[in-house]
């Protein structure tokens, strides 16, 4: 059954709702992607709950012009005009009071949000009763989506990608160094309202799948994942795009199994559920390589350390040490030096003689710059060199064990 | 005084720019607020020289920089670069911001950054060809940081960040080079690095001008200084203007007389 919603064979609307809430998962991961890297992340809140405004009256002046209220571009319209001003406020309060960004997003999003309740409120004591799709646009509703509506999302979704490949190196050079972007002719004000606009467009295109207070995820969370995964930009944009698509993809096909779920919600969790993923299993960033990798380099200390005791006659206090250098059979359990282990202790004593010379000559600083106490010196000098600075010391010298 | 001024704020004539230098700067005014922190400041940058913008902390020296170059937009005054107004001569200029001002975590790697120097050549949508890594790589190589190409950006040391800066500059082909504070917190490899390539830079004919802190250096670095302290204090070659008297004057007192007179010590 499952299977079938994910090979879209599972009829004509659930099909739609999946091809459209994919479109838009890739969209808004690709354009969430530069909203993170700006560190704008929650500008999107304040825009997404800036719509609701605009759907109260795009809906009243439709009713009023005696068309029906529900149409789903006009509703767009109304909200995507809403959350322009939104966002205008948010910038105008940020430049031009002593409001930090933090507050002016609170104050616009929750104003806005107040008046757009207000307004449902009035349009549901209007009567007509025709006001009974609106809700939908809180947390989405995919039930009686038409296929007008599916084009409306791919279309919205295929212009706001085309924008961000042709807007995405100045988009990236703003993101990581603006006053270089400014020098290099990039009129800063105006690129990051265009980033702005393309979270907006987005926004305004999800409010029927997922619902504005749940876009925020779906432009958020996937660039998050992402950044575990990857250190390039452009890799970025796409494995960002790849997690939003999919996340949408077996969201909405999980929804359409089971009828009673809200497809919104479950997109957000499936995204989570690929977030938390990444956030443990990524190599280099993720919790557990981060985790191993201090394990390991931790083990490198002890072992070097005892090491060291060994050659110099000391005791080794702590346990952990010993029963790393007995595993290794370099010692035993009373801390006693195998064969094994006091060659390796010699070796450990005498890199630890070449290092001081080398990081106290001049002539191998680029070589001291790599010291951490560690790395064995072979790695770092050539055997010519390392020869030099033998004699220098006078020779491999006896080690007392 | 404050009609005197007055008159400094005021337009002064073009006739008195010299249309060859490379960047000249009239009536320059800006503040954070209601606080001026450069104020009517003019400076004449003289063509394939090495100039260092001296003053003390908050003088307006970095500000003075991002002014010119449109980054914080100026309350009063002009700027000409090679005799034409910004917009027509940017593509002359590359800046190199200070190493603070941006998040060094940000995924990218050291080749990408020197990319972003290339930002004019590939424009919005060329593709990244062979020989625009070529350049990228030929720019590392000349600041010593060819093996860390495919690093991400975070892994290096203060100063080789700082190098990897100077390549994406570099990468621009620029006439006029403007540093803030390139040697601030790098090691003694670095510095040297840079300083070579700065100088090379110079005897290639192009003109150099960086925001300066260590006064030790000045004479060996530079041949010319621009002193500031909010105002313009004094400006030339380093045997006019580099100074006891103008340092004096620049630093209010600041700097002890021990100080200065090691400064002429390492001038002999």
């Amino acid at each position: 059954m499952f299977w079938d919603a994910l090979t879209l064979q599972l009829g004509y609307n659930a099909t739609l709702v999946t091809i459209g809430a994919t479109l838009l998962g890739i969209a808004a991961g690709v354009t969430g992607t530069f909203l993170y890297l700006r560190k704008r992340a929650l500008v999107s809140d304040a825009i997404s709950h800036a719509t609701l405004p605009g759907v109260g009256i795009a809906f009243m002046l439709m009713v009023l012009l005696g068309g029906d209220g529900r149409a789903l571009p006009g509703l767009l319209l109304g909200a995507a005009v809403s959350s322009w001003i939104g966002l205008l406020c948010v910038s105008w309060l940020t430049r031009f009071t002593r409001l930090s960004e933090d507050a002016a997003i609170g104050a616009v999003l929750s104003v806005f949000f107040g008046f757009g309740i207000v307004l449902l409120t009035v349009i549901q004591t209007m009567g007509a009763g025709r006001a009974a799709g609106l809700e939908g646009f809180l947390l989405g509703s995919t039930a009686g989506m038409l296929f007008n509506d599916a084009l409306v999302i791919a279309g919205g979704g295929a212009l706001t990608l085309l924008a961000v490949i042709i807007l995405r190196r100045p988009m990236t050079l703003l993101a990581f160094d603006p006053e270089y972007a400014a020098s290099r002719g990039v009129n800063v004000g105006r690129m990051d309202l265009a980033i702005m606009a393309l979270a907006l467009a987005v926004t305004v295109v999800g409010l029927k799948v997922v619902g504005l207070i749940l876009i925020v995820a779906m432009l958020i969370i996937p660039p998050v994942t992402a950044r575990f995964w990857t250190e390039r930009t452009d890799h970025m944009v796409l494995i960002s795009g790849l997690c939003g698509g999919l996340a949408a993809w077996i969201g909405a096909s999980l929804s359409a199994v089971a009828p009673a779920m809200p497809t919104g919600p479950i997109i957000v969790l499936t995204s989570f559920a690929l977030f938390v993923l990444s956030l443990l299993l990524a190599p280099n960033r993720g919790v557990l390589a981060v985790y191993l990798r201090h394990v390991r380099f931790q083990r490198r200390v002890h072992m070097r350390q005892g090491l060291l005791a060994l050659a110099q006659g000391q005791p080794i206090y702590e346990a952990f040490t010993v029963r790393l250098l007995k595993r290794a059979g370099l010692a035993h359990a009373d801390g006693v030096p195998t064969d094994d282990g006091r060659a390796r202790a010699a070796k450990a004593l005498l890199d630890e003689k070449r290092w001081e010379l080398v990081r106290a000559d001049q002539a191998f600083e680029s070589a001291a710059a790599l010291y951490d106490g560690l790395r064995d010196i072979e790695t770092v000098l050539t055997g010519d060199q390392i020869s030099e600075i033998d004699q220098r010391i006078g020779g491999p010298q006896g080690v007392t064990a | 005084m404050n009609l005197e001024l007055a008159a400094n704020m005021g337009a002064t004539p073009k006739a008195d720019i010299p249309a060859e230098s490379p960047l000249a700067i009239r009536g320059m005014t800006v503040s954070y607020g209601q606080k001026p922190v450069v104020f009517s400041v003019d400076m004449t940058v003289a063509e394939s020289s090495m100039t260092a913008i001296i003053g003390p902390n908050g003088a307006g020296k970095s500000t003075l920089l991002k002014a010119a170059l449109g980054i914080v937009s100026p309350l009063a005054g002009q700027t000409l670069v090679f005799g034409k107004p910004l917009k027509a001569a940017r593509h002359r200029i590359a800046y190199v911001p200070q190493r603070a001002s941006v998040d060094w975590d940000f995924p990218t790697r050291v080749i990408d950054v020197v990319l972003m120097g290339l930002y004019r050549e590939l424009g919005l949508l060329r593709r990244i060809r062979p020989q625009h890594m070529e350049k990228a790589r030929a720019c590392l190589e000349r600041v010593g940081m060819t093996d860390f190409a495919d690093r991400q950006i975070g892994q290096l040391s203060g100063g080789q960040q700082q190098r990897v800066f100077l390549a994406r500059a570099l990468a621009q082909e620029a006439d006029l080079y403007l540093l803030d504070e390139p040697f601030a917190g790098v090691d003694a490899a670095t510095e040297k690095a840079i300083i070579d390539v700065l100088k090379s830079l110079r005897s290639e004919g192009k003109t150099v001008v960086a925001v300066h802190h260590d006064l030790t250096t000045v004479r060996s670095y530079f041949d010319r200084v621009f002193l500031i302290n909010t105002r313009k204090v004094a400006e030339g070659t380093v045997e006019e203007a580099f100074t006891p008297e103008m340092l004096n004057q620049t630093y209010g007192g600041r700097l002890a007389t021990g100080q200065i007179d090691q400064l002429e010590l390492a001038a002999g």
